[in-house]
């Protein structure tokens, strides 16, 4: 059922598989029966709809429970929530943060820090920038990552006074190694409390601590500006420089929009699009640093309506984009917590991001072997007549009409797993197949069931699939 | 020095790495066994000194690991004791990332056999250059730009392998070559992926001829280490132009049940090693090849019921037919006051020493842009391929 408001279904798409991970054909459908920017705003309010469930999952499965201390169940409800979300940007976000503020397990081994620094994340992902670098600078899992736990008042550690400059917020380049030991000092003392013994109490969270005797007190200057600061001046100070809204909208547009060069490139190659940073620039200033407000812009513009396919899903992206379309996990499945291993293959897993600089993105997922996984994982799973969405999708052909010529086959998939665009050479080699076959007349239900999933497992295959 | 030639010509070195992942408990695997230190400490892992093979006056093999005992008897393996490195971490991860990257102070991203990869075969132009045997890329061999192989199931790789109709994979794969041909306007992204897909298929079809071509008489024990070295055998022998195979042994962790733990696991693995020898050697193929064994890191001294935890100091073992056996570095001071952490085995020799001795000696390449500077080498071969 479509209104005069409804929003074109290539356009549709494209929003949800980058807004979220994707859709399947009645979601998309659904979606597209409002306006485009009544869309945009729903995605952007997430508090309008409900939470997922995700603790229903160790109450199922009691081994899910027995592995918390791993990151690999963890990864499993990620990606059920990423899956069952009706706030599809809340979890889109808060990958992305993740991104930023790379934190691993890897350098703490304490799984519910790293488990709260995501919920932070979630919780923050679209608030105000200084909200959001306050929670991550109060971060157990950041402070043992970046060490400020060892930046005392009298000997300072200047790790994350340099990443959140760095990393964080401005770009190199923008500030001097003075303001770094400026910065370094306003976050001595920010520190947690002792964790409870591992040992019988299992992993606990911990919590963010001031000790005010290890505080520097004393007056910093940092960027221009001379006072007695501590973190939150810092943040202050960092939230309004033009220079912290020129590097996030990057990295927004980086994850969002189009690949762009890797990180460590942006203080010498200029942006892909620098109007369109201009306008999340824009935004940022007049709204003061609101991440809700920068990130409407930017889904609201014709740049990123027009940025079609320009963007490597992440394997994350790929494997939540394939589960949507196979219509798994709507209900929590046993053995969610193998997805981690699906993902590690493909040369990522969450929680665990191999640097602070988080994750390569775009080209740089691809080697031979991850290109391997990915096309294999797509087409085993879906090649299963039986899941709902694999289902869903063939009931759609079928319904089309009594026969379906090869090239209507074909363009009917690519419909339904999207709507995407394929290169000529792709659709052909597609088409050459799909004719050898003849057209589809389901004379037989079963065996033209198998020949649409066949057909499915090869479009998916194409290197257009692998993009976003 | 001399190399090693075969009908006139030279052969390339190969370097055969086995990760084995957890952490090894060294001080169980070679045994310091007239130390009265080592039955103090370990009254539940220790092995009672009428078990253990002893091999010089003072160290002793674990009883698993006989093969190895003969092994080391026959001259072909170098045991490099206490190694380890300065800010060294007990973490499994940071620890295997740091031997994987010769970084230890900073988190990198490049592995130092990619960096060997790229020296090797700076135009990609062999996919299967390297090859690991094993699910996903270590991050050893993963650099952006190089090409390295990973293979989990040889005799069912590469693309489509789900597929179980060969006629119908066979057909998939062709359709699977067309769309990713490489096109005048694809875009540089576009492009890439197709010539990725490409190189899959062609590393797909040289691997797929090496298990046809290979015919042995030595039966491998039924475990994932012998079947992975059986597959670094198919595949060696099949003359692909490897240089470099990777493959891991996991279960090291031993906090806890060591004692049949690690007898099971060492007695997989060097009888594993035994039985890859002697293929090679059936198949003329063993001269050329130099085997890495290394783990993360050593495990605590002292145990704690059940087993050990995460230590410091631990140990490496080069084997090969051009091997000079022996023992190299120092076996880490057992004296309380000496005890890193007051806990650990400390470290004798860095391990990019033993990079830097593989690099240079076998495989004829410069260590220093690799491993990060320069180390003292020790020289463990009796003849090499450079």
């Amino acid at each position: 059922m479509t209104t005069s408001n409804a929003t074109d279904l290539s356009l549709m798409a494209h929003l949800l598989r980058r807004a979220g991970f994707g859709s399947d054909r009645e979601e998309l459908e659904r979606y597209a029966s409002k306006s485009y920017e009544d869309v945009v705003d729903d995605l952007v309010n997430p508090e309008k709809f409900g939470e997922v469930e995700d603790e229903i999952l160790t109450r199922y499965y009691p081994h899910l429970h027995g592995g918390i201390e791993s990151p690999a169940s963890w990864n499993g409800r990620w990606f059920y929530r990423m899956v069952n979300t009706e706030r599809p940007l809340e979890e889109k976000m808060t990958l992305f943060w993740h991104g930023v503020f790379a934190t691993g397990w890897t350098k703490s081994e304490h799984t519910p820090t790293i488990v709260d620094h995501i919920q932070m994340l979630r919780e923050n992902g679209m608030a105000n920038f200084r909200t959001l670098l306050l929670g991550i600078s109060k971060d157990p899992a950041m402070i043992f990552w970046l060490d400020n736990n060892e930046n005392h008042g009298d000997a300072i550690n200047e790790n994350y006074g340099r990443e959140i400059l760095e990393l964080f917020s401005m770009g190199i380049s923008n500030y001097t190694e003075d303001d770094i030991k400026s910065a370094a000092r306003s976050f001595t003392g920010w520190t947690y409390e002792q964790p409870v013994p591992l040992y019988p109490y299992g992993q606990r969270s911990v919590k963010y601590l001031f000790r005010e005797e290890d505080h520097d007190f004393e007056e910093k200057t940092f960027l221009g500006h001379t006072g007695n600061f501590d973190g939150g001046d810092i943040i202050d100070i960092i939230a309004k420089q033009e220079a912290t809204a020129r590097f996030i909208s990057r990295h927004l547009y980086n994850f969002f929009v189009a690949d762009e060069a890797q990180v460590p490139a942006w203080s010498i190659e200029p942006p892909a699009n620098p109007g369109a940073i201009d306008d999340m620039v824009k935004t940022w200033m007049d709204t003061d640093a609101d991440i809700r407000e920068v990130v409407r812009t930017m889904f609201n513009s014709d740049w990123f309506k027009e940025a079609r396919y320009k963007h490597v899903k992440s394997p994350t992206e790929f494997v939540a984009g394939v589960l949507k379309l196979s219509g798994e996990y709507h209900e929590p499945g046993p053995d969610l917590h193998t997805l981690a291993t699906t993902i590690s293959a493909m040369g990522q897993v969450l929680m665990d991001p191999p640097s602070v600089e988080g994750w390569h993105t775009g080209q740089e997922w691809i080697d031979g072997g991850t290109l391997t996984e990915r096309v294999n994982y797509a087409i085993d799973t879906l090649n299963d007549p039986t899941k709902p969405g694999v289902k869903l999708i063939i009931d759609r052909v079928k319904a089309d009409g009594d026969t379906t010529s090869p090239e209507r086959l074909i363009d009917l998939l690519l419909e339904l797993i999207g709507p995407i665009e394929i290169e000529a050479q792709t659709r052909e080699a597609l088409v050459t197949h799909a004719e050898s076959e003849g057209a589809l007349d389901w004379s037989s239900e079963e065996s033209s069931a198998e020949r649409v999933v066949q057909m499915l497992t090869l479009v998916v295959s194409a290197r257009e699939f692998q993009f976003s | 020095m001399t190399t090693v030639e075969r009908n006139g010509k030279t052969k390339d070195p190969v370097l055969v790495v086995v990760q084995l992942s957890g952490g090894n408990d060294f001080m169980n695997t070679v045994i310091p066994f007239t130390e009265g230190i080592y039955y103090d400490n370990r009254p539940l892992v220790g092995i009672p000194d009428d078990k253990s093979l002893p091999f010089t006056d003072t160290l002793a093999w674990h009883p698993s690991a006989a093969a190895f005992k003969r092994i080391y008897e026959q001259g072909k393996m170098a045991i490099i004791q206490g190694v380890g490195t300065e800010h060294a971490s007990r973490s499994h991860f940071r620890a295997m990332d740091i031997w994987h990257t010769c970084e230890p102070e900073i988190v990198a991203t490049e592995g130092w056999l990619a960096k060997v990869i790229r020296e090797i075969d700076p135009d990609s132009s062999n996919p299967v250059t390297a090859v690991n045997f094993g699910r996903g890329l270590p991050r050893a061999l993963a650099a952006p730009g190089v090409i390295a192989t990973s293979v989990g199931d040889l005799d069912n790789y590469g693309l489509m392998s789900g597929i179980e109709l060969q006629e119908e994979r066979n057909r998939d794969l062709d359709i699977f070559k067309r769309m990713y041909t490489p096109a005048i306007g694809s875009g540089m992204v576009m492009n890439y992926l197709s010539q990725t897909g490409q190189n899959v298929l062609t590393g797909a079809d040289m691997l797929a001829a090496a298990p046809q071509m290979y015919k042995s008489k030595v039966e491998y024990a039924d475990n994932p280490i012998a079947k992975s070295l059986r597959d670094v055998a198919r595949v060696h022998t099949a003359g692909l132009g490897t240089r470099i195979f990777y493959t891991s042994h996991g279960g090291y962790d031993h906090h806890a049940q060591e004692v049949p733990g690690h007898a099971r696991l060492l007695k997989e693995l060097t009888g594993a090693i035994e039985d890859f020898m002697q293929d090679l050697r059936d198949h003329d193929a063993g001269e050329e090849v130099n085997i890495l064994v290394f783990t993360e890191f050593g495990r605590r001294i002292k145990d704690n019921g059940s087993g050990t935890d995460h230590g410091t100091g631990g140990g490496a073992f080069m084997i090969g037919e051009n091997v000079k056996g022996g023992l190299y570095s120092e076996y880490p001071s057992l004296a309380v006051a000496d005890w890193k952490f007051g806990e650990d085995m400390d470290f004798t020799i860095d391990f990019r020493s033993i990079y830097s001795t593989i690099l240079n000696q076998w495989m004829g390449l410069d260590p220093i842009d690799i491993v990060g500077g320069q180390f003292e080498q020790f020289n463990p071969y009796t003849k090499t391929m450079v």
